[in-house]
C-alpha cells in the first residue's frame, strides 16, 4: 500500500508537515516495494480557498491508501473519505518517525476531521 | 458621469470613520439621497439613520447540483472549477457550495449535461427610509464568507436618478472592489497615524487601478502627525477636510447620533466636500 506523508522536505528524514492542504509536499512511501517518491503541493500553497480539497484529489490520483499528517480539516476529510483513503494524524517530528509509528500500529485512523475548516 | 453622482466612502484601515462620514453626507444631502451600506459583514449605517424597513429581499447565488444518473465521473467540472468547489475522486464529484462563486462554468463544461444550478441563500438586502434618506443595507448571512454577491445586490437596488453615498467595507480586497467599482468618485477616510497612512497608500493604489478619482478626508486630526497631509501633497491628492479628534464627537456617535446632527457646525464641511467630490468626478469623466 502507498502512504502519503505531509512533509516540508523530500526525504524520509525530513520534518512531517502538520498541515495537510497546504503541506509543501507529499512523500509517498510504498510499503510493498519500500520505494519513496515526492509529490509537489506548491500549487495549493497559493490557493485562496479549497487547498485541502485539491490536495486530497492530488493524493487520490497518486493511488495512496492512507494519509499520515498532523491535522485534517472537514473538506479534505470528506474528499479523502470519498476516495477510500484512511487518514492518520500524528505529532511525529519526521516522516521516518511517523512511518515507524504507523508500522508499529501506534496510529489510529481518524473517523472525521480533527480540526475546523478555514471557511464557513 | 451617468445621471446623479454615486460616491463611495472607503478607507483602507478599518475604524477610521467611513460610516461617520457617509451618514453625515447623506444627512446634508437630505431628501431622496440613497445611502448604500455595502459593509455587509457588519452593516451599521442604520444604527445612525433609523427608520422602518420598507422592502426586504433575499440574496442567493447559483450553486451546482449533480444528477448522478447522468454523471459518468469524468471530472471535467472539478478540473474547470477555479474555486476548488468541486472534487472528483471517482464517481459523481463532491460539491462544496460554500466555496462556489456561482460562475456557472461547471454546468457549461459538463459533457453529459449532468449539472444544473440551484440557489443558495447568502444574505438579505433591506431598504429603509430614515427622514427622507433611503438606506439600502446588505447583510451577509452568518457563516457565509463571500460578501461580493450581497454587495452587488445592494448596488443593483440603487437608482441612478438620485445621488448615492456608498459606505464601503474596510480594506482593499474583493468586497471593497465590489463596493467601489462603478462609483463616480471615492472619498478615502483616514486618520493621521502610521497605520492610517499605510492603508491609505493601499487604498489610493486601489482607486488608481480602478481609474476612479479620489480625495481624502482626515478624521481624528490632531491624534497623530502630519505625514498623511505630506503624502497627499506629494501625490497631488485633494484633502477635502479634517474632523478633529474630540471626545464629545466620540460620545455623540456612541449615542447613535449622526455627526452633523450633534454638531451642525460641521455641516458646511460635508456640503463643500460633496461638491468637491462631484466636481472631481465631473472633471474625471469629462
Amino acid at each position: 500500500m502507498k502512504i502519503a506523508f505531509t512533509t516540508t522536505g523530500t526525504t524520509l528524514h525530513a520534518p512531517l508537515d502538520p498541515r495537510f492542504g497546504r503541506a509543501a509536499r507529499f512523500l509517498v512511501y510504498d510499503t510493498d516495494t519500500r520505494a519513496a517518491g515526492v509529490i509537489d503541493n506548491a500549487q495549493q500553497l497559493d490557493a485562496a480557498q479549497g487547498a485541502g480539497i485539491q490536495a486530497a484529489q492530488l493524493v487520490a490520483r497518486a493511488g495512496v491508501g492512507a494519509v499520515v499528517t498532523g491535522h485534517c480539516g472537514p473538506k479534505a476529510f470528506r474528499v479523502l473519505a470519498a476516495a477510500g483513503i484512511a487518514v492518520y494524524t500524528t505529532d511525529a517530528a519526521t516522516v521516518a518517525e511517523a512511518l515507524e509509528r504507523h508500522h508499529s500500529g501506534a496510529l489510529t485512523a481518524l473517523g472525521g476531521a480533527d480540526v475546523e475548516g478555514h471557511w464557513v | 458621469m451617468n445621471g446623479h453622482p454615486h460616491i463611495a466612502i472607503a478607507s483602507g484601515k478599518g475604524g477610521t470613520g467611513k460610516t461617520t462620514v457617509a451618514t453625515s453626507l447623506a444627512r446634508v444631502l437630505g431628501h431622496g439621497v440613497q445611502l448604500l451600506d455595502c459593509d455587509v459583514e457588519e452593516p451599521n449605517a442604520r444604527l445612525f439613520l433609523r427608520g422602518d424597513v420598507q422592502e426586504s429581499r433575499m440574496v442567493a447565488v447559483p450553486v451546482p447540483v449533480i444528477d448522478e444518473t447522468r454523471c459518468d465521473g469524468c471530472g471535467e467540472c472539478a478540473r474547470f472549477c477555479a474555486y476548488n468547489a468541486l472534487a472528483a475522486v471517482g464517481g459523481a464529484p463532491l460539491v462544496f457550495p460554500e466555496l462556489c462563486h456561482g460562475c456557472g462554468g461547471c454546468v457549461k463544461v459538463c459533457p453529459r449535461q449532468a449539472m444544473r444550478e440551484t440557489q443558495r441563500r447568502v444574505g438579505m438586502v433591506e431598504t429603509a427610509e430614515a427622514d427622507g434618506v433611503i438606506v439600502i443595507q446588505g447583510a451577509l448571512d452568518v457563516g457565509v464568507a463571500m460578501a461580493p454577491p450581497v454587495i452587488h445586490a445592494v448596488k443593483a437596488h440603487a437608482r441612478r436618478d438620485a445621488p448615492a453615498v456608498i459606505d464601503a467595507p474596510p480594506g482593499t480586497s474583493c468586497p471593497v472592489i465590489a463596493a467601489v467599482r462603478g462609483a463616480d468618485a471615492v472619498a478615502l477616510v483616514t486618520e493621521p497615524t502610521p497605520f492610517g497612512l499605510h492603508d491609505l497608500r493601499l487604498a489610493v493604489e486601489m482607486t488608481r487601478t480602478l481609474a476612479i478619482p479620489s480625495a481624502v478626508i482626515i478624521n481624528r486630526a490632531g491624534s497623530g502627525d502630519d505625514r498623511v497631509q505630506a503624502y497627499c501633497r506629494v501625490e497631488g491628492i485633494t484633502v477635502l477636510f479634517e474632523l478633529p479628534d474630540e471626545r464629545r464627537i466620540a460620545e455623540a456617535l456612541a449615542r447613535g447620533a449622526v455627526l452633523v446632527d450633534a454638531f451642525p457646525e460641521y455641516r458646511s464641511r460635508f456640503e463643500r466636500g460633496w461638491k468637491q467630490l462631484v466636481a472631481i468626478a465631473t472633471e474625471h469623466h469629462a
